[in-house]
């Protein structure tokens, strides 16, 4: 995917040769961060308007999402993120229907089948994993992921995402230093945007980058400006590269904003100030990544004006299919605690007592 | 048939289980040349090296994480934790991630994977080298708890552990790693999980127990089998899921329930036992649910006369179970 277009006739603008892709390339790379946008935006107004209880956004990520994630390959490579990870969700496969029924919870929703809260992504065919709500978990599930690539020959590189207060997680610890002990198909991206909730950096982290972690445990540690969105994909190519080829974990430092409260359940204005958030509001990745390539001549009007009716089709269509969509049933939520059931251990409480499971102990395939 | 001890057993399952399947590894603190701090692993990485017996550094987190990581990328790991006691740090990833992966993709991801710990006290091993966690993780649905108390258990139910497509908990009492010999069959045989076992049969009282506490009670009844006091005892093996059938028709049988666990008394497991017991064969009893357990401190002291002090052994369980028959 990251060679689209390239030689044969494709167009290839001095910026997309600048890193080696075509401008078509580029052009879908905008595409995802605009529907990851649009997406996002659309989840805002639904849950203002009652229509979703929760939401967390990833406003202000998308570009260094798109960016860094457009190297790996699809269906083979794997990605474990967090819960900002709209956009990069939408480049490893996922379509705008999947994640609007995470938002609205529904039986068909791949991410839990309405099991979870909006924002926990997953996908076992795109190998995105499940996301979880304690943070820094699944670190240690893409280092786990790229040693079984090691031990089954399989080419395959891991990729986790987290945010820079989760960074101090001791999980993260562990997993780079086995990850850097096995020099493992492994890369770490680390999206700071400045805040943990409303605790700004300086209070999370004893340095000011994440990224010079990496030095203890030996690993090149690359910071990236998140609004630069061919930046992130050269970073992520380069790391994603060493992976495969035997080089070691990377973990790369992407500067990005939050340019939303941390979820619909918070209110920055009481943490932040209002030049912050203009500051923030500047390091958009989305207007200036659009100006960039206007700039190149890979964006025209034609094509804006084809992407936004595209994306507003796919939204509306997301949204209309989503809230069509039954909620799943009760009945199913005993389903899958275990691969097969086992009756005595899963039968709810008030289903009585004395009897009622008599003979409910062997298991067996339901 | 040849007769193996306990660890043997186990040893012996993980090295057959991991020639059938390649995909099977195991991971732990000095699991490789040195064999494991008890030798459970010995043997297993000059046969199957370095990619497949991985001497981990001292992060239990990780040795949980990133065999669930494995696990949903094709791998079964064996999870080794060095003592149960150090498996606190691990806690967030068996609870959080291991036991909900499956339920909570609605069985998109599931996590093949299991996770061996010894466990117990009566091994001069203090607070920290002695406790029993079963209670801990017996709580939370998603994951499968077995404690088996003879070799042929251990290797059977540890075939089935990682042939099985969840998290399964495996606790071997280190105590009996040594002391307890059995007859093992060649051969590829299992013992199915979520099945308990009747051990000794009899009419008065039925003493339920697992792992060590096994032996102490079929020691137990022998006693109080002198005093004309018939003592049934349940081999739970599988704490969770739990085999109702067997337990319940024992003590519709008896009518008197005693439950013995070494690990301390309060919210153990043994009071789920109690709980259900009384809720589903309240009409058939004819005494107190019981139970007889360790005591309500922060651990298993060092000293010889507290150690013995805190740990059951047939005597005291003998007594509890003519407590019991006498009502
Ligand atoms: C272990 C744990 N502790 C606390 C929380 C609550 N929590 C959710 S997100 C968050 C802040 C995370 O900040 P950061 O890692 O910088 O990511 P960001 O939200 O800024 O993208 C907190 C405290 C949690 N989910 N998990
Ligand atoms: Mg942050």
């Amino acid at each position: 995917m990251t060679v689209t277009g390239q030689g044969g006739d494709a167009a290839t603008s001095p910026l997309a040769a600048s890193v080696g892709l075509a401008d078509a390339d580029l052009v879908a790379m905008y595409r995802l961060v605009a529907l990851a946008r649009a997406v996002d935006e659309r989840m805002w107004i639904l849950n203002r308007a009652g229509r979703i209880p929760f939401v967390i956004s990833g406003q202000g990520h998308e570009g260094a999402q798109v960016g860094l994630t457009w190297p790996l390959r699809k269906g083979h490579d794997w990605i474990a993120p967090f819960y900002r990870s709209i956009a990069t969700c939408l480049t490893f496969g996922m379509s705008a229907r999947d994640l609007m029924l995470a938002q609205y919870a529904k039986a068909i929703d791949p991410s839990s089948g309405g099991r979870q809260m909006p924002g926990h992504y997953g996908h076992p065919s795109h190998h995105l994993v499940s996301v979880s709500s304690p943070v820094a978990t699944q670190i240690l599930h893409a280092v786990g992921i790229a040693l079984a690539a090691r031990i089954r020959g399989t080419d395959q590189v891991a990729v986790a995402i987290m945010g820079e207060g989760s960074s101090n997680q001791g999980d993260v610890h562990e997993a780079l230093n086995f990850a850097a002990i096995h020099r493992l198909p492994f890369v770490l991206i680390v999206e700071n945007n400045g805040y943990a909730i409303s605790v700004p950096s300086e209070k999370q982290l004893s340095v000011r980058d994440v990224a010079v972690r990496a030095s203890g445990y030996g690993i090149p540690g690359v910071i990236v400006d998140g609004t630069d969105v061919l930046a992130c994909y050269a970073a992520g190519l380069e790391a994603i590269e060493r992976a495969r080829t035997g080089g070691g974990p990377t973990l790369i430092e992407a500067k990005v904003t939050r340019l939303t409260a941390h979820s619909s359940d918070d209110q920055q204005t009481k943490y932040r100030s209002e030049d912050d958030l203009a500051e923030g509001r500047a390091h958009d990745p989305l207007p200036i990544f659009r100006d960039q390539l206007r700039e190149a001549d890979v964006l025209t009007d034609a094509i804006e004006a084809e992407l936004a009716a595209e994306i507003k089709a796919l939204v509306e269509d997301a949204t209309d299919f989503a809230e069509a969509e039954p909620d799943p049933d009760p009945a199913t939520a005993l389903d899958w605690v275990f691969a097969e059931h086992w009756p005595g251990e899963t039968a709810p409480p008030w289903h009585g007592t004395a009897g009622s499971h008599g003979s409910a102990g062997a298991g067996g395939h339901g | 048939m040849a007769i193996r001890t306990f660890i043997e057993a186990i040893r012996d399952g993980m090295a057959e289980e991991m020639r059938r399947d390649w995909t099977v590894i195991v991971m732990g603190e000095d699991v490789g040349k040195k064999g494991g701090v008890f030798l459970a692993t010995d043997g297993l990485w000059g046969e199957f090296g370095d990619d497949r017996v991985i001497d981990t550094p001292l992060t239990e987190s990780m040795i949980v994480g990133a065999s669930i990581g494995a696990a949903l990328n094709g791998l079964r790991p064996i999870a080794e934790i060095q003592f149960a006691d150090f498996i606190h740090p691990a806690f967030n990833q068996i609870v959080s991630e291991a036991a909900r992966l499956r339920y909570r993709s609605n069985n998109g991801f599931t996590v093949p994977m299991v996770i061996r710990a010894p466990y117990g006290g009566g091994v001069h091993g203090a607070l920290y080298h002695s406790q029993s966690v079963e209670a801990f993780f017996t709580h939370v649905p998603g994951l499968k708890v077995v404690i088996p108390s003879t070799p042929y258990d251990a290797k059977g139910l540890l075939r089935t552990a990682i042939r099985d497509d969840d998290p399964v908990l495996f606790f071997e009492h280190k105590k009996m790693y040594r002391s307890v010999r059995g007859d093992v069959p060649e051969g590829e045989f299992a013992v199915p999980l979520g099945q308990a076992v009747v051990r000794r049969t009899g009419r008065h009282v039925t003493v339920v127990a697992y792992g060590l506490m096994v032996h102490y009670a079929l020691e137990a009844a022998e006693r109080v089998a002198e005093e004309g006091i018939e003592a049934e005892v349940i081999d739970l093996r599988t704490l969770r899921p739990l085999d109702r059938a067997t337990l319940l028709s024992s003590v519709r049988k008896t009518g008197k329930c005693l439950v013995a666990y070494e690990d301390n008394r309060f919210g153990g497991y043994g009071a789920e036992i109690a709980a259900i017991v009384a809720e589903e064969a309240f009409d058939y009893l004819d005494g107190p649910v019981s139970r007889i357990a360790g005591p309500d401190v922060p651990g298993v002291p060092y000293n010889h006369a507290l150690e013995d002090w805190f740990m059951l052994n047939p005597a005291k369980i003998a007594d509890a179970v003519r407590r019991l028959a006498a009502y």
